[in-house]
């Protein structure tokens, strides 16, 4: 765009072809800086429409923040069709203005700073995350300090409550059993069928099948786990319609409440959970299992190690890395569960868990300090896992 | 769901046909008969709608938790106020209604006016956000003229009145069978202890009297805090249940016991439940919905349950006091106090203060709104506005609910979960039913629990 523009420099127009040419990176083409402005000058533009970005959420939050701001009523209340069309234009000219002041400023600069790049690259997603992230973890732990009006300080009475009172220990507890079950299960029994089906004739067929469930959301499982755990009496004229009850009839026992006896309704719960993550688990160790090197495993063979001993002392300790990752992954999937309480029992039957416990006060009982004290606690239990998760990730590859 | 789907799919698709046919015959009203006096558009007597002036090209946008297909009716009632005042009222129904009205609020997009559920709710919304408005003076003497005093209270927070009541419900009835109780010699109970009687009967006579059903989603419970209700206001009369849930008695309470252990007696007595469903802990597994529906195959006989149920039997059930299913009023425990009566009712509180705006919220709460609704509603429908025409109503039940809430010598008190804090309201109380039942918890940890979560 900018090589017609007239008022360009001289230098510039001999050098726009080779430009166009040869489009690489400032360090690719070493001295003229003439010949990588129109890189920079993207790279600028891209910075400046981000500025534009953060210019009007700014002057939004002035706006949110002080009610009392007078706001042109021509730019806020539009109601005809000829003051909307006016606004349009008059969005489409600040438009034009401010982007052909970049453009021209581009082509007066003769050199960029050094570290005017890697700010244009790194500004968005920086602006993104300290307004998109971090802002509201910080909201959200000072939230958690406050009433149920964010209004009035309570220090840490809701973190006491959460400590303290009989259904949120049950909270409490259904959490640390789902982070204690769901990854090891769901990993062993990945690993243990990835080990099984590697190198048969089935291999894809039946990596498929475990992998399906992956492809349903958790709302999805909830709903079709809800209707096999489904119960009816046994009783004349009552047909049983949840396929578990159905089994347990056919095999002549009492059908049973899956999702009201508490406290096992939440392995049942789980067992969904289990469903769905073992398609993860199995296929990430496949694949590193796949990757344990061929010389390793002859070179056991040879020592006369086979069987459980290979999965034992080779296949194991080859793949350790990718376990940790897998189990620290689903580990933190778990411990933000929420969908599947939610689906199933809406966290009655002392089958609450944390998430859902924080929804259910911030947006059914208005409890917002309570609410946000949950996240917080959320957000303080995720973040050892992810530590963990992110140093073994970088140990695996560093083995590589 | 998809049935339902289907089915309002093909409601719009007769409704489309219908409207390209005859312009404004949309809605099931019989549009043969002219002489219709009311909602149709083209013959309403505006006499009455001259005090809201002429509001020709302004428009009132309506926010609500009633959703298809029971929102029909509440828009096509809206027809005379449109026709006489120009006016155009936007509808809007959410299931999300309960948490989304406060994100709209605070996001500084609410509507001009929202349906309140429950009076709970509304305080909280004005307490929380303050940005609910006083209700206009139309409003004010609307109510004073056409509701019973206790209504006025109900949708006051702090000493500021902010709604009347738009529709109402009544909650004090038990389902049951005319046509079964007739055939097996059954008389309708008068008094507690004769429908005690009678549950024993049916005990010895081999049949379950009782079913019941409290599961709806993240409400679940909700029924069984009625029963409590409708118990408390029989054994311990209409004052001590305004301590109760006013908290100026504490929830664990020996009154309070007293209640949730009669309650017992019959939710939780494997003899006398749960009809057709299975055992106690079924009550929790099983939708509200579907909680009466053994009634019709006769594997129940009882099902205590509000006005708003007959919308639950199935399509070609009669109801009728000679019928497949009819309901017969909660009897009474102790001679005190009288017939109370149970009931709920949403309140429409306007969040702008337009002239439209508030000749709408005056209109909702004049007998011509009440009598429009009245008309175009299918059974499933009342109010406690004194000047509407029962006849008007399709229902049997309808109008046997319009005739207790009339009535004089009715004591009506308010749904007390629906007034309680929403942490025991619409929380605690809820949850702890749901233990008592399913967990089989203890009446006095139940009790203690609620007490302990009261704000």
């Amino acid at each position: 765009m900018s090589q017609n523009d007239p008022d360009r420099p001289p230098a510039g127009t001999g050098s726009t072809s080779t430009a166009l040419d040869k489009p690489s990176p400032p360090q690719a083409a070493p001295a003229p800086a003439e010949g990588s402005s129109l890189w920079t000058g993207v790279l600028i533009a891209i910075g400046a429409v981000t500025l534009i970005g953060i210019l009007a959420f700014v002057l939004s939050l002035v706006g949110v923040w002080t009610p009392e701001f007078d706001w042109p009523s021509w730019l806020v209340r539009t109601t005809t069709t000829v003051q909307k069309f006016s606004l349009m234009i008059f969005a489409i000219i600040l438009f034009v203005v401010v982007m052909s002041l970049i453009l021209l400023s581009v082509d007066r600069g003769r050199r960029i700073r050094s570290w005017v790049v890697p700010l244009a690259f790194l500004a968005p997603t920086g602006i993104m995350l300290v307004f998109g992230l971090i802002y509201p973890g910080v909201r959200t732990m000072r939230e958690s300090l406050f009433d149920r009006t964010s209004e009035n300080f309570v220090g840490f009475d809701n973190y006491a409550t959460i400590f303290t009172q009989d259904i949120f220990q049950i909270v409490l507890r259904n959490t640390f059993v789902w982070v204690l079950i769901v990854p090891i299960i769901a990993t062993g029994i990945g690993l243990i069928y990835a080990v099984l089906v590697d190198r048969t004739r089935f291999e894809a067929l039946a990596k498929g099948l475990i992998f399906l469930p992956m492809a349903i959301s958790f709302v999805g499982a909830g709903i079709i786990w809800k209707f096999i755990y489904e119960f009816r009496p046994d009783q004349e004229g009552v047909n049983q319609i949840g396929l578990a009850n159905q089994i347990l009839v056919w095999l002549g026992r009492e059908p049973y409440q899956f999702l009201i006896t508490a406290p096992w309704n939440n392995l049942f719960l789980i067992a969904v959970m289990i469903w769905i993550q073992t398609g993860f688990a199995m296929t990430v160790l496949s694949a590193a299992i796949k990757a344990i090197p061929d010389d390793i495993v002859e070179a056991a063979r040879l020592d006369g190690v086979s069987g459980i001993g290979m999965f034992r002392y080779v296949t194991v300790p080859s793949i350790r890395p990718a376990l940790v990752v897998v189990v620290t992954t689903v580990a933190i999937g778990t411990l933000k569960i929420f969908d599947i309480v939610r689906t199933m029992t809406g966290g009655n039957f002392n089958t609450s868990v944390v998430a859902n416990e924080f929804y259910t006060q911030s947006f059914r009982q208005f409890n917002i300090g309570l609410g946000a004290a949950l996240a917080t606690l959320l957000f303080v239990l995720v973040v050892p896992i992810v530590i963990y998760n992110v140093r073994q990730l970088r140990l695996s590859e560093d083995v590589r | 769901m998809a049935f339902r789907t289907t089915r309002r799919g093909a409601v719009a698709v007769t409704c489309g046909v219908g409207l390209s046919l005859v312009l404004a015959a949309c809605g099931g009203g019989d549009d043969e008969g002219d002489d219709g006096d009311g909602a149709a558009a083209g013959d309403v007597d505006c006499a009455a709608y001259e005090q809201y002036g002429d509001l020709e090209g302004t428009q009132v946008t309506v926010y609500a938790s009633i959703v298809a297909p029971e929102d029909a009716a509440h828009i096509e009632s809206y027809a005379p106020f449109e026709e006489c005042t120009g006016a155009t009222v936007v509808y809007e129904g959410s299931a999300e209604f309960e948490a989304q009205i406060v994100v709209r609020v605070q996001s500084g997009n609410p509507p001009d006016i929202a349906y309140f559920p429950q009076p709970g709710l509304l305080q909280t919304v004005v307490r929380d956000t303050g940005a609910v408005l006083e209700a206009p003076e139309a409003v004010l003497e609307n109510t004073q003229s056409y509701w019973g005093e206790e209504w006025e209270g109900y949708g006051t927070v702090d000493d500021v009145f902010y709604a009347a009541p738009l529709g109402a419900n009544v909650k004090s009835f038990v389902w049951y069978s005319p046509t079964a109780f007739e055939e097996a010699g059954y008389e309708i109970p008068q008094t507690w202890d004769e429908m005690i009687e009678l549950s024993d009967q049916i005990v010895a006579d081999g049949g379950v009297p009782w079913c019941a059903g409290i599961g709806s989603g993240d409400a679940t419970g909700w029924p069984l805090t009625d029963w409590m209700e409708d118990v408390m206001l029989r054994e311990h009369g209409p004052d001590v249940y305004d301590q109760w849930l006013n908290h100026d008695i504490p929830f664990n309470d020996p009154q309070v016991a007293s209640v949730l252990e009669r309650v017992g007696s019959v939710m939780k007595n494997d003899d006398y439940v749960n009809g057709g469903l299975g055992d106690v802990t079924s009550i929790a597994s099983t939708t509200f919905q579907d909680g009466g529906l053994p009634i019709l195959q006769g594997q129940c006989w009882m099902h205590r349950q509000a006005s708003f149920y007959q919308a639950n039997w199935p399509e070609g059930t009669a109801v009728a006091e000679d019928g497949d299913v009819f309901a017969f009023y909660f009897p009474p425990i102790s001679e005190d106090f009288g017939r109370p009566v149970l009931g709920g009712a949403e309140f429409p509180a306007a969040f702008t203060d337009r002239p439209e705006v508030q000749a709408f919220q005056a209109f909702l709460a004049s007998p011509e709104w009440a009598n429009a609704k009245a008309e175009v509603s299918p059974p499933g429908w009342v109010s406690a506005n004194t000047e509407l025409d029962a006849s008007l109503l399709v229902s049997p039940i309808d109008q046997l609910a319009a005739e207790i809430l009339a009535d004089e010598e009715t004591v009506f008190r308010f749904d007390a979960s629906d007034l309680m804090p929403g942490e025991v309201g619409s929380g605690s109380f809820w949850t702890e039913m749901t233990s008592w039942i399913a967990n089989d918890k203890p009446d006095n940890e139940v009790l203690d629990a609620i007490e302990a979560s009261w704000p």
